[in-house]
């Protein structure tokens, strides 16, 4: 091989390797992307059927039950416009409390129940996950916007 | 009075660095004498005015000087002392000053080592790291003073948020800002080389124990962090790929593939302009983290600045500082040639896949920690990427990476592939399938083929990095420091590899509900739930459980979790407690109260994950051992003698060849 055609077979074996490490890049992405709804979109039927997603939203007050001593808890999440019931089967984050913001992972069932495997809790107690505080501060905004009209 | 002080030695810092910068860039550039002359003192100053910045906030700590709205937000008069001083980085704006002051140290050593080189290289790179200095001083004054008072004082502080009192994590912050400040250097470096246009291997030289050093602090420093995650946070996982996480690793993953890359350009010349860009994309990724950091762009555990004039702040030095850099790049690039050739099965071919294997890793570790932000930013919706996509793809990347090492070891520079060593690399080989297939087949039969690869390139590469010193041992020839550094540092990533796939594999976690006296099975133990009692700490409360683990009836350990209660933040803390043991760690983590007697308890039996870390150690380890190598020690005077000698003009010459 002269060196310019080894050169060649050189640089092709890099553009090739980086090509399959890309492609196999974008397929776990597809596959291994999680995404964000809050009880509204779920309301509206925005999520994808039988899909892993994150659910958002205020955990509502008086809504944790748990059946003594078993480690499965039911809870409501809400956005203040539509609730969603969750149940959750194992321990719960330190920071998980009633009236606070929560996010969990996890599927919807035919039946509208969120099984979540994942709870997530933060280091700061006053931190909200950002597309919480902004999802409420929307519901809240078009709350306050449609007050006017119904008076 | 001392915060004040305080601030005033800041703004003398700032003033200093702008010296440093302008005397240090322009000086050599208009080839004024004396205007190089004072890049040093203004070095010096601006140590001596950030360590009193330093010293004021430490005193305002150590003093319960709630007055400073800093202090009053991150300690309290019930903190230990220790705590206190520690409590300086416990958040943002303190974090930047030991940013600053880690700056402030390494251009202090920069500025001893490069005493005796040229003047007006030594002064350029002073004053490229001026300009870094510049930036955070101003950031810092501009938007994160820690000094500013509280009026009236508080009465008392809101103390250090209680996931932070831990000796580890007071010890992990310094540790990986240093390695994250030192590719200031190795940038600093190659800006002054460039601004100067002598790229020769000179350059090289002179960068490449700064580079490890730096790397060394780096690699303690991410194991530092992952360690604190796994017995602090509470709940055993010890790596998340959280944006933060991924922040510090993409620096790491280029700075070991500049380190790499550096040895090539030393000994043979090559890769010269791909180092140069190593070089600034280390420094740009360290910048970058800061960036996803402190501006809170980002959902993190760790953000804990959500103040957008910061963000944007970082981003403009950001841009700054790398378009600099580049510009600087795509002046200087286009002269660099290499002289040498080389085949390509020779040890810089194996070097440069290395390198492509660790930039690609870098890239999808970057855009999987910047998908959210862009898919956010174009209105696709919110979404967060986690470990289903980021454990998969680093694997693409990291097994080749693993097997290429163990035969790159071999092969030597220019020519002549690995012909000679084939039978010892296939008898490495042949033993690190044996070993894999046996700990497969004997002991975990249903943990899926990661294990075994994991553990046979592993032990492939522990031994295949033996092979050479162990031969230069046996003929009764020296081992330099560099051969010893690198050989440790193989290793390390040979342990690591068998470590972390093995945890992966293998570790068996489960939640069990459990009320006194009643025990559950986790991974081949019995858990049993003993008693419950009080416990009260200097700022806590709380309960804390007895918890044996026993196996086929025999006690193995005796655990005592604990659920604390911090009084002034009110916050809820869970102490995990981990019985250490050679091949596994045993941990458990106590739950909340279920009711009807029970609580919620956590058992997890992670085998091999202090590996994890004493491997990183042994890369780290390595890597000093390769920078206290003799010849860095000679390299000045190498240098000075080219310097005196040379006159050659910037690194010329004709094709390119390879990459």
């Amino acid at each position: 091989m002269t060196p310019r055609r080894k050169r060649m077979t050189f640089v092709a074996g890099v553009v090739l390797g980086v090509a399959i490490a890309g492609g196999l890049a974008l397929r776990a992405f597809q596959n291994n992307v999680t995404f964000f709804f809050d009880p509204s979109q779920i309301a509206a039927g925005e999520v994808p059927k039988g899909e892993r997603f994150r659910l958002g939203g205020m955990v509502t007050k008086g809504s944790v039950e748990r059946s003594p001593g078993s480690l499965e808890v039911h809870f409501i999440v809400t956005d203040f416009k539509h609730d969603v019931p969750v149940s959750y089967t194992g321990v719960l984050p330190d920071l998980f409390r009633e009236g606070t913001g929560v996010v969990a992972h996890g599927r919807l069932t035919p039946q509208g129940v969120f099984v979540a495997d994942e709870v997530l809790a933060k280091h700061d107690e006053n931190y909200m996950p950002p597309e919480v505080a902004r999802s409420l501060k929307d519901q809240h905004a078009s709350v306050t916007r449609k007050l006017p009209d119904a008076s | 009075m001392l915060p004040e002080l305080g601030e005033f030695a800041l703004i003398l810092a700032l003033l200093l660095s702008a010296l440093q910068a302008f005397f240090g860039i322009a000086g050599p550039a208009l080839g004024r004498a004396r205007w190089q002359d004072s890049v040093v003192p203004a070095v010096a100053g601006q140590f001596v005015m950030v360590l009193t910045a330093v010293g004021c906030l430490v005193a305002s700590f150590v003093n319960n000087d709630f007055s400073v709205q800093y202090v009053a937000e991150n300690s309290n008069s019930a903190l230990p002392l220790f705590y206190r001083v520690a409590a300086l980085w416990g958040a943002h704006e303190g974090s930047l000053l030991l940013w600053i002051f880690l700056l402030a140290c390494w251009t202090l050593a920069v500025a001893i080592g490069v005493a005796r080189l040229r003047q007006a290289f030594a002064v350029r790179v002073l004053g490229v790291l001026g300009v870094v200095s510049f930036g955070f001083l101003l950031f810092t004054l501009a938007t994160s003073n820690p000094f500013l008072r509280l009026d009236p004082a508080a009465p008392d502080g809101r103390d250090l948020n209680p996931l932070l009192q831990d000796p580890a994590l007071a010890a992990h912050p310094p540790i990986l800002y240093t390695g994250y400040v030192g590719f200031a250097v190795a940038f600093a470096f190659a800006c002054a080389a460039m601004l100067e246009g002598k790229l020769d291997e000179t350059w090289a030289r002179l960068t490449r124990p700064w580079a490890s050093a730096a790397w060394a602090f780096l690699t303690c420093g991410i194991a530092l962090g992952s360690w604190w995650a796994y017995y602090d946070l509470g709940w055993g996982g010890y790596w998340f790929w959280d944006p933060v996480e991924n922040a510090s690793f993409m620096p790491w993953l280029v700075g070991t593939a500049l380190i790499h890359s550096l040895a090539a350009t030393e000994k043979r010349g090559l890769f010269k302009s791909w180092t140069l860009l190593l070089a600034i994309l280390a420094f740009s990724m360290s910048l970058l983290g800061t960036f996803l950091v402190r501006s809170g762009v980002l959902v993190s555990v760790h953000s804990f600045a959500a103040d957008p004039t910061r963000g944007i702040f970082i981003l403009i030095f950001l841009i700054v500082m790398i378009g600099g850099a580049f510009s600087l790049y795509a002046w200087r690039a286009p002269a660099l040639r290499s002289k040498a050739g080389f085949e390509i099965v020779s040890r810089e071919s194996f070097l440069l896949f290395n390198n492509i294997l660790l930039v690609v890793a870098a890239a999808t570790v970057l855009g999987g920690t910047l998908a959210p932000l862009i898919s956010d930013a174009l209105h696709l919706g919110t979404l967060s990427v986690g470990p289903q996509y980021f454990g998969p793809m680093f694997l693409v990347s990291m097994l080749p990476l693993l097997a290429l090492v163990s035969v790159g070891l071999h092969a030597k520079w220019k020519r002549g592939g690995v012909v000679e060593a084939r039978r010892p690399i296939l008898i490495t080989l042949g033993v690190g399938v044996v070993v894999g297939l046996a700990v497969f087949v004997g002991a975990f039969a249903d943990a899926g083929w990661l294990t075994p690869v994991g553990i046979a390139l592993g032990v492939w590469l522990i031994l295949s990095s033996l092979i050479d010193p162990l031969d230069r041992l046996r003929r009764g020839l020296s081992l330099s420091r560099a051969v010893l550094g690198m050989t440790v540092a193989h290793i390390g990533l040979g342990v690591f590899a068998i470590a972390v796939t093995s945890v992966q594999s293998f570790t068996h976690e489960r939640d069990i509900a459990l009320a006194i006296g009643e025990s559950a099975p986790v991974g081949g133990y019995q858990f049993r739930f003993d008693k419950l009692e009080s416990v009260d700490g200097p700022n806590y409360d709380g309960v804390g459980a007895q918890i044996s683990v026993l196996r086929e009836g025999a006690l193995v350990a005796v655990l005592h979790p604990e659920k604390r209660h911090y009084f002034v933040q009110g916050s809820v803390m869970t102490e995990a407690s981990i019985a250490v043991k050679p091949t596994r760690n045993i941990l458990v983590a106590l739950g909340e109260d279920l009711g009807a007697g029970r609580w919620s308890i956590r058992a997890q039996i992670r085998p091999l994950i202090n590996y994890v870390w004493i491997a990183a150690l042994i890369m780290a380890i390595g890597g000093v051992l390769a920078l206290s190598d003799r010849r860095y020690r000679t390299a000045r005077v190498a240098a000075e003698r080219a310097a005196a000698g040379g006159g050659s003009a910037a690194g010329t010459a004709v094709g390119e060849q390879g990459a």
